[in-house]
């Protein structure tokens, strides 16, 4: 990085943040657009920014660059807002309202896709109320061709990691309210994006009623740069540091039953305490006779 | 009848059942997968293309949303929840997806200046130990005996070196030692309630008044005169000769494990055996040799006692 050392407390706390660490921050997006942009793009870009916020940024300005091309400006301005997710948006003849998905690592290009804006309804077309700024979405991914072609398995991966927003141990049950769809049909993909309404069914789980709230985008797929897979690989890498600690003596077995392991000194059975059977034990004096006696009498009537 | 009725009652409670999940439940011909820790879930399900040219797009995609987000809900509810704050809570489990890093791991720092002096020189980090309660209080013990025998005195016994459990003969004998140890040795200390008066306090020799009683004090001159005459000798010689032998073999064993016990810190440990058995005689010596002056821990007041009685 080309700026100086911190000077001051705050700036190195500034720093710490933006620096590498074992449980990383959430991912920022930039949003942009490229040389030629239509309204389509413009609105879209807006819309997609207000699901993002407050995780992103939306530049305002033009950039003429091309990122299948050249992608050094991107990871100069991924290096200036630490933004690891980015969304180029353009226009030409060759490719109309062309939005550009991507991801960086370590401030170079992980993957891009390219989907192109078939039909579109923004924000302010769909009327009605809308879900409050951040709320975490519920994402949806139908279509087997999410799970069988290479490249829509790496964009459902990068939908994922642009949508998610922060991970969170718990959440408030009754603020799961926005919903976002994605349908891969016919080389085509459908993203929706709902408002849930959690209605009484009479058992504790709610019935879901949906309110379509948009933005809605007919995307096609167009061009796409994949990372390779050693690359994606490295990525993916997570620090030692961050594995659950195996606690050595446990096991569990097909069942899931916990099974644990303790060392014992060597004992010597035969004076280990077992059962104490109080009438085994040896009597002293004139009443064990008696007892003795008595008992072998019962014994011989019982023979008898 | 009865049998009939119970059976109607049971199908009822079925029926019920039945449409009360009817409400939230999908019918899908692949289960979907899950990913709660992100909220995401995957439906691998072939979509019908008919179905979709049929009807309009957004009905048909709504439609699959509600039973998709019905189902991922569903999957939702079924983890624990708490309550924090007024507000009810799922706890989500961890992310199953695996999405790249934003940045490599983090490197291990490089070693400052000092861990490499450190490494050079090979210094260790020492962890300072843990200190452990020491219920018998062994080295509050040896301290004060190596004092007394740095100086020379008697080793205090009595309560003042607690051990773990102590008898109430042991504490009634702490109290009244630290009863007497003050500057007027005891004599103006309160008692508590209920507590007795002990019983050594006084003086320990009553001599008669100088002008009393003329007849007893004739009588007692008489037969000190009586004692004098007589061939009887007043001292037992055995006993005396006992005692003095007795006396001489705790001395000895005493100036043995003083020796032992030098030699053995001066020369080291030889043998952990011989060392514990030279110990052993030894610490019975010394209790012995104790007993003789008037100290070993809870020994002194009935030594004290006896040499009186027997003076």
């Amino acid at each position: 990085l080309p700026w100086a050392k911190p000077k001051t407390k705050r700036a190195k706390r500034f720093l710490d943040n933006r620096a590498s660490k074992l449980t990383e921050n959430v991912k920022n997006a930039m949003i942009m657009k490229g040389g030629n942009t239509s309204m389509t793009v413009t609105q879209a870009l807006k819309d997609i920014y207000a699901l993002k916020k407050p995780s992103a940024v939306l530049y305002k300005k033009k950039n003429i660059t091309r990122p299948f091309e050249d992608s050094t400006s991107l990871e100069f301005f991924s290096k200036k807002t630490d933004s690891s997710l980015f969304l180029f948006g353009s226009h030409n003849k060759k490719r109309p309202n062309n939005l550009i998905f991507g991801r960086l690592f370590d401030f170079h290009v992980l993957d891009m896709i390219e989907l192109g804006i078939e039909k579109y309804n923004s924000l302010s077309d769909i009327k009605g109320s809308k879900c409050p700024e951040g709320t975490k979405p519920m994402l949806v991914f139908a279509g087997d061709a999410f799970d069988h072609e290479n490249e829509h398995k790496r964009l459902k991966s990068l939908l994922t990691d642009f949508f998610r927003g922060p991970v969170v141990p718990s959440v408030r049950l009754a603020g799961l309210e926005h919903v976002l769809h994605f349908t891969a049909l016919e080389g085509k993909i459908y993203m929706r994006s709902y408002r849930s309404l959690l209605k009484k069914s009479g058992c504790r789980t709610p019935r879901i009623e949906l309110e379509e709230i948009g933005p809605s985008f007919d995307f096609i797929l167009r061009r796409t740069h994949l990372a390779s897979d050693d690359l994606y690989k490295t990525a993916h890498k997570q620090p030692k540091a961050l594995k659950p600690k195996k606690k050595k003596n446990i096991s569990h077995d097909t069942f899931g039953t916990k099974f644990g392991r303790l060392h014992m000194q060597k004992q010597d059975l035969a004076k280990l305490q077992t059962r104490k059977m109080k009438g085994l034990r040896k009597r002293r004096g004139p009443a064990a006779a008696a007892v003795v006696a008595g008992e072998t009498s019962l014994k011989s009537t019982e023979v008898e | 009848m009865a049998a009939c009725s119970i059976e109607d009652v049971l199908a009822k409670a079925e029926q019920d059942e039945a449409e009360k999940l009817k409400s939230i439940t999908v019918q899908k011909e692949l289960d979907l997968e899950f990913d709660i820790g992100n909220l995401v879930a995957y439906d691998k399900n072939r979509i019908d293309i008919r179905q979709f040219r049929e009807q309009k797009k957004d009905d048909f995609l709504r439609s699959l949303a509600r039973d998709n987000t019905q189902l991922l809900i569903n999957e939702i509810w079924k983890h624990p929840t708490e309550r924090v704050e007024e507000v009810i809570v799922v706890k989500l489990p961890e992310p199953t997806t695996a999405l790249p890093r934003e940045k490599p791991p983090p490197k291990p720092r490089p070693p400052t200046k000092w861990e490499e002096f450190a490494k050079l020189k090979g210094i260790q980090k020492k962890k300072k130990t843990n200190l452990v309660w020491d219920d018998v209080a062994k080295n509050e013990l040896h301290r004060l005996r190596n004092i007394a025998r740095a100086q020379k005195i008697k080793v205090p016994g009595v309560g003042l070196t607690p051990t773990a459990q102590q008898s109430t003969t042991d504490l009634s004998r702490a109290v009244n030692v630290a009863k007497v140890s003050t500057a007027s040795a005891g004599k103006f200390q309160d008692r508590l309630p209920k507590e007795k008066a002990p019983r050594n306090t006084g003086k320990k020799r009553k001599f008669q008044p100088v002008i009393g009683n003329f007849s007893s004090e004739k009588q007692r001159q008489l037969d000190l005169l009586k004692v004098m005459d007589s061939k009887k000798p007043r001292l037992d010689v055995n006993k005396a000769v006992n005692k003095q032998m007795r006396e001489d073999d705790r001395e000895e064993s005493a100036a043995k494990f003083r020796k032992g016990g030098k030699k053995g810190r001066k020369g080291g440990h030889f043998s952990g055996k011989g060392g514990g058995g030279k110990g052993k005689g030894g610490g019975k010596g010394k209790g012995g040799g104790g007993k003789g002056r008037a100290g070993g821990k809870g020994q002194g007041p009935p030594g004290g006692k006896k040499g009186a009685g027997k003076r």
